[in-house]
């Protein structure tokens, strides 16, 4: 993890109130996993804002970020151009464990703006191989996005709350008819969603990306707690996750 | 330049050192640079044994500054000794366990032991995140100079209270930890403050209050370290909003013989060595050739030679 001064090549609002945000810099070099994030500070805040890495390419040395406009901060950040600066802490946390994940048939579960580290895990999965069914969920048709790239990966399955796209529902709706398709989960959404996710399939092994307000976003500060099932009793998500196995936390 | 000072129990290169809470135990920021670097190393809050904390959302941005009710998670003290302060030993820093709990048992207990592995004691009277304890012998003078007098009668190291901000007189605290027997003071602690989100009409933190930190509560901390300053003779640790080292001079002219910096960690993890490395610099800037002069320095500026650095 290092604090980097990254330059932005490329930003562009992609669906209602959601933009791609495309950096350049050395510490691209050091992301090991899909679903790691990044701490981002924007001008005038006090604290980092961690964004998911959603995309990423060695070779060029980028990162693609996909954020929502959710409040304040991440409303100034829309105002940065290509060629400004941003101060980029990272990349941090455990993300998908690549390397030791085995499976043949995954499926993919994402809400809303927990979509983007699915679409980097994604990708390197049907690289391997892996055969891919996703199911991502949205407000309304005007908020979707990565729908044509996760149909290149495989069977999309789209929810929306009001219907405009897809089918009417919550991303777990899909799941009965799915029963039997794969053999591993990976979900990223609200807290509420994965326990619905996690309870559902509670079976079948699953990995879920989770979200907290942090503080340091490196492990220091306890902020970001789950409690775990353990003797332990708790992951910080910043760095013990935010990918865990969904046995390996508890969600409330 | 020399920016070393020397308080009771601690001889550091400089004056700049990690808030309690902010820093851990230390591992997370070695990564960032090496710990050596450090005048000294305040450890996170230690308690009797195992605690969890509070619900999420455990910390609020906030103007300038950040709410925290974190609530003293930590392993308890025998597992900080066994599996955190050997990895601080390991290096030439001095170490300063910050010691919690509910009542004046638990902190004698926690002194007893974790005194003889460490440098000096920071006693934290001033939590403002836990049900018991913690804030009550903060803002209670009574109780704050017995559960004082214990723990410094329990420690093998010197013992400096951590004042809370959260009190009318903060005089009046300095001066009853003094005469208990504390040998050096804190200051300060965060205040207790709230935010609410009104979509859903409730605290932002789950615990409803928490703990004010960051730039906001400098003025408050400048103005009671310099108002403690004249009145006990003990040495201060100021800390509050600290983000550079024009900072680090303010809390030194007010009356801090060191400080150490909590919530900026969060926002720039190099913050503590940077502002190291810009001290000598920034002493000169304002006509200083050791930390000594600058300690208290706002006290004594009487004649115009200001004139001459403005
Ligand atoms: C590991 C992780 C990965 C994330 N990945 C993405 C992503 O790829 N794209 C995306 O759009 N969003 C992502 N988020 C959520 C994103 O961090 C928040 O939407 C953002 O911080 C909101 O900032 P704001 O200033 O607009 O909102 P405000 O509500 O004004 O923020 C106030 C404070 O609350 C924090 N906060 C508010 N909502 C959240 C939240 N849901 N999670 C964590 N902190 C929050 C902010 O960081 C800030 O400290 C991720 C969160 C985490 C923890
Ligand atoms: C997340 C967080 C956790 C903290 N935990 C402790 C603690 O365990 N013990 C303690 O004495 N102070 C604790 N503090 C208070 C800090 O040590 C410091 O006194 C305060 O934050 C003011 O300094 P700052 O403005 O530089 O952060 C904590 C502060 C924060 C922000
Ligand atoms: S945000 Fe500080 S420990 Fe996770």
């Amino acid at each position: 993890m290092n604090r980097e001064s990254m330059t932005i090549l490329h930003h562009e609002r992609i669906a209602k109130d959601t933009y791609q945000l495309v950096l350049k810099g050395k510490l691209v070099d050091q992301i090991e996993d899909p679903g790691q994030f990044v701490h981002l500070l924007i001008d005038g805040f006090y604290l980092r804002r961690p964004v998911s890495i959603a995309d990423y390419d060695k070779s060029s040395g980028t990162v693609t970020l996909l954020y929502k406009v959710l409040g304040e901060g991440t409303k100034a950040l829309t105002r940065k151009s290509v060629g400004e600066q941003l101060d980029v802490l990272g990349p941090g946390g455990q993300g998908f464990p690549l390397k030791s994940i085995q499976t043949q048939r995954a499926l993919i579960i994402g809400g809303g703006i927990g979509i983007p580290p699915l679409y980097s895990l994604a990708k390197h999965l049907h690289n391997q191989g892996v055969t891919i069914i996703s199911v991502l969920g949205f407000q309304s048709m005007d908020d979707a996005f990565l729908v044509d790239e996760f149909e290149k990966f495989g069977e999309v399955y789209i929810t929306t709350d009001d219907g405009s796209l897809g089918r009417k529902g919550l991303v777990t709706d899909p799941l009965s008819e799915l029963e039997g398709t794969f053999d591993t989960y990976f979900t990223c959404g609200p807290t509420p969603m994965l326990k619905a996710v996690s309870e559902r399939l509670s079976d079948i092994p699953g990995y879920i990306s989770m979200e907290e307000r942090m503080g340091c976003g490196i492990g220091a500060c306890f902020a970001c707690v789950v409690e775990s099932p353990d003797k332990k009793g708790y992951r910080r998500i910043c760095c013990d996750g935010p990918v865990f196995r969904s046995e390996e936390v508890v969600l409330s | 330049m020399n920016l070393s000072v020397n308080l009771p129990g601690l001889s550091l290169k400089n004056p700049v050192m990690p808030a309690s809470g902010c820093f851990g135990f230390g591992k997370e920021f070695a990564q960032f640079y090496d710990l050596e670097e450090l005048g000294a190393v305040i450890m996170k809050a230690a308690t009797g044994s195992q605690r969890f904390g509070n619900a999420t959302p455990r910390v609020a941005e906030t103007a300038s500054g950040m709410l925290n009710a974190i609530g003293l998670q930590n392993p308890g003290v025998d597992q900080i000794i066994t599996d955190e302060v050997p990895f601080l030993k390991e290096r030439q820093v001095p170490i300063i366990a910050n010691v919690a709990g509910s009542t004046v048992e638990e902190y004698v207990t926690v002194t007893g032991k974790i005194s003889e592995h460490v440098d000096a004691i920071e006693l934290n009277i001033s939590c403002p995140n836990v049900k018991e304890g913690g804030v009550q012998f903060g803002t209670d003078a009574t109780l704050a100079a017995e559960v004082t007098a214990e723990v410094v009668s329990a420690s093998h190291v010197p013992v400096y209270v951590k004042l809370s901000p959260n009190v009318t007189d903060i005089v009046e605290m300095a001066q009853a930890v003094e005469s208990a027997g504390a040998s050096g003071l804190s200051m300060v602690n965060t205040l207790t403050g709230m935010r609410i989100n009104p979509k859903t009409r409730k605290p932002i933190i789950a615990n409803g209050t928490g703990g004010l930190s960051g730039a906001a509560i400098k003025p408050i901390s400048i103005r009671m370290i310099h108002q403690v300053y004249q009145a006990v003779d003990l040495p201060i640790i100021g800390m509050g909003g600290i983000e550079s080292a024009d900072d680090v001079i303010e809390y030194l002219l007010a009356g801090a013989n060191a400080v150490a910096i909590g919530s900026a960690n969060f926002k720039n993890p190099f913050i503590c060595k940077e502002i190291i490395d810009e001290l000598p610099e920034t002493l000169e800037k304002y006509g200083f050739s050791k930390i000594d002069d600058v300690i208290g320095g706002a006290h004594i500026e009487k004649d115009p030679t200001h004139l001459l650095r403005s």
